[in-house]
């Protein structure tokens, strides 16, 4: 009896010991974000996101330690991100890979980290089927079906718009959101008169030509697809240029032409737009004032998170759930097992990730564009309660 | 009004528009590619300073609009004299290749020097409000900024082409273009002409500069971007050549417009059609002298 015990013993001390090796792991995160060049704002915006997080919930993060590598992805052409990524993988050896604004660039990277198998957590590009290209990616952010199609549905029901026109960024999310609006409008009998590419994401074009080719085709509403950023300022400026908005041509789009850090560089004609969007800093939740409340003692007064600083945050949250939940010894299995069905109360409001897509399930809230106490400002006035990316749930296209 | 009719004029007004722009920008290289046989690649980057020195100028120290447009392009003018009398002069003797290194060497040490400066991102400019929305021109509205753009445009050709017809100077640099060493024999100060023509090419890139935020917009790369088009103008009009300069502007400008606006799934590859079919007709450009 005496020797039983003392096996027993010997054996919880030596499981003690085999898991004090797993105490305070240092977990290493790959950070592939633009930091130089015209897109390093948004880099910035979701750079202040993560470290925000990681300031305010310590214990998040349990014993263990973060480390972030960061890498420069720069321009949206995919090149300069998987070369990050291969290094992130074969030299820094990172558990974990976040950050991606821009599609391409997802896009390109997930073979190396099907082949790698490290996951990434996509903290901005917003393209439908990114998720399908891995099953190692998973998606904090959003879809431009999330904006796109619901915003289709209302364009024609509560805007009364019975044909719009299309104006899109060429280039694949740009695409994405042009599918998603006309498969939204289109499905409630609107009538799509013609959909525009305007130019690269790169440089921002002068959008005149195309304003006036819209301007003259007359139609009820003008759904705009651009990059978050300058592009969105430009249109706004056009669309004010042209006196658009007194020929009665509606401006409508996803959030992305109304972000909170560009809104206050906008002319007030923006007043007035409709978009559909899953955050803006104007949320007046507790949760979310109390987030832009950090934010604005953080970074500054004059400084404002948008949608993708809160991807940032919530990303940051997300890798702190996976790293406890395998109590800091990381494997690729179990942080994708630890991410499906996680559910956080973000300051955009409930979130939840899909274990069947991996793709996030949020509120699309249609927001509209007012001056109240000397700025514009975002109102939300409807509410498409925990939307599913209508893109998989509805089969169309590369989401099948 | 018709539809087509509507069209046409929409094109006619914004392709003028941008015409102006490509050649207020564009003009000061050809005339420094005519009469000093330099490879200015640079040039652009005077007018990416024009319009990082307008955006100081209004966001720094609340100049207005108009004021502060003048004073950029006279600043950047003023700063590119010792440029030309330290750098440029050097190598005016030097073939091509070492003017290509030397201003290609300069835009991209300016692209790091406006980034250090000003960070990465576009920046951007409030106009005053009645250069906001539209004006109505008696025969259609449209937009005060463009309208005003073309104004500018307009007064500057005007002043340019009394500078170089009507002036004693303007006589001097048609000479020197003319024939350089004849000019220097009659007792014409070629030297100080460089510099006259120099700074006055800058100080228009710098206005053309401070123009664009407002319409293609201002960021580190400006000088890089741009320099396709302003290579276009120089090589369709004709080195050294005011008038050319202004019709390939012009031109461009309108056919890129009308290509956008017609076609907008291809339209911005008129512009290098059009290029390419008119060097191969006439290699020298429009207005171009062997």
């Amino acid at each position: 009896m005496m020797e039983y015990r003392k096996l027993l013993l010997g054996t919880i001390v030596a499981l003690g010991v085999a898991m004090g090796g797993a105490d305070a792991a240092k977990i290493k995160i790959g950070v592939v974000l633009p930091y130089s060049g015209g897109a390093a704002q948004f880099g910035e915006q979701i750079d202040r996101g993560m470290n925000l997080f990681i300031k305010q919930h310590k214990a998040a993060f349990g014993r263990h330690e973060i480390e972030l590598i960061k890498r420069d992805s720069k321009r949206p052409g995919g090149d300069i991100a998987k070369n990050a990524v291969q290094e992130l993988i074969t030299r820094q050896k990172v558990d974990m890979l976040t950050g991606f604004v821009f599609s391409p660039n997802a896009m390109a990277s997930a073979p190396l980290i099907t082949q790698g198998k490290v996951p990434m957590v996509i903290m901005n590009a917003g393209t439908a089927w990114i998720p399908s290209l891995s099953p190692y990616i998973v998606r904090v952010s959003f879809t431009m079906w999330h904006a796109g199609y619901p915003m289709g549905g209302y364009a024609m029901n509560k805007l009364g718009c019975k044909t719009a026109v299309i104006g899109y960024t060429n280039y694949p999310p740009g695409k994405d959101s042009r599918n998603a609006f006309a498969t939204g409008f289109e499905k409630s009998g609107g009538k799509v008169l013609e959909a525009i590419p305007m130019g690269g994401p790169r440089q921002v074009p002068d959008f005149t030509p195309f304003f006036q080719r819209v301007k003259n085709a007359k139609p009820d509403c003008f759904y705009i697809f651009v990059p978050a950023g300058n592009h969105a300022v430009a249109v706004v400026k056009t669309y004010a240029n042209l006196g658009m908005g007194a020929t009665g041509i509606k401006l409508i789009g996803p959030g992305d032409i109304t972000q909170d850090t560009k809104l206050q560089s906008m002319p007030k004609e923006a007043a007035g737009m409709i978009t559909v969007h899953h955050y803006s800093a104007d949320y007046k939740t507790p949760v979310n004032m109390a987030f832009v409340k950090a934010w604005k003692e953080a970074y500054g007064a004059d400084t404002t998170p948008d949608f993708m600083g809160v991807a940032g945050y919530d990303g940051m949250a997300a890798i702190a759930h996976a790293i406890t939940a395998q109590d800091g010894s990381i494997s690729a299995a179990g942080t994708m097992k630890a991410l499906a069905g996680w559910s956080y109360n973000s300051p955009r409001g409930k979130i939840t990730i899909d274990p069947k897509t991996r793709d996030i399930i949020q509120d699309s809230n249609v927001h509209k564009v007012v001056f109240k106490d000397g700025r514009l400002m975002i109102e939300v006035i409807d509410t498409f309660p925990q939307v599913k990316d209508p893109c998989k749930a509805n089969q169309i296209g590369k989401c099948k | 009004m018709g539809q087509v009719a509507n069209a046409a004029i929409v094109i006619l007004f914004d392709g003028v528009a941008y015409g102006m722009l490509l050649f207020i920008m564009s003009v000061g290289l050809s005339i420094t590619m005519g009469l000093m046989g330099f490879v200015n690649l640079a040039h652009g980057g005077f007018a990416m300073a024009g319009g990082y020195v307008l955006v100081s100028l209004m966001v720094g120290l609340g100049v207005p609009f108009i004021a502060a447009l003048v004073l950029a392009a006279v600043f950047v003018a003023v700063l590119s004299i010792p440029f030309e009398r330290y750098l440029y002069r050097r190598l005016y003797e030097a073939d091509e290749l070492d003017h290509v290194l030397l201003s290609i060497g300069l835009v991209l040490m300016a692209t790091a020097a406006i980034t250090f400066i000003y960070g990465p991102s576009a920046v951007s400019i409030t106009v005053p409000d009645y250069l906001n929305g539209q004006v109505d021109l008696g025969f259609g509205t449209f937009p005060a900024y463009r309208t005003f753009t073309i104004g500018v445009g307009g007064l500057l050709i005007l002043g340019l082409w009394y500078g170089f017809e009507g002036t004693i100077i303007g006589a001097k640099i048609r000479a020197a273009v003319d024939n350089r060493r004849m000019a220097q024999s009659i007792g014409i100060n070629v030297d100080r002409l460089f510099v006259i023509a120099f700074a006055l090419g800058s100080g228009l890139a710098a206005l053309g500069g401070g123009l664009a935020i407002e319409i293609i917009g201002m960021e580190p790369t400006f000088a890089l971007t741009y320099l396709v088009f302003f290579l276009i103008v120089v090589a369709v009009g004709g080195l050294g050549s005011i008038r050319g300069a202004f019709v390939a502007a012009l031109l461009l400008g309108l056919i890129d417009t009308a290509g956008k606006y017609l076609w907008p799934d291809g339209g911005a590859f008129f512009i290098y059609a059009v290029t390419i079919t008119i060097l191969l007709i006439r290699p020298l450009g429009l207005f171009g002298r062997a």
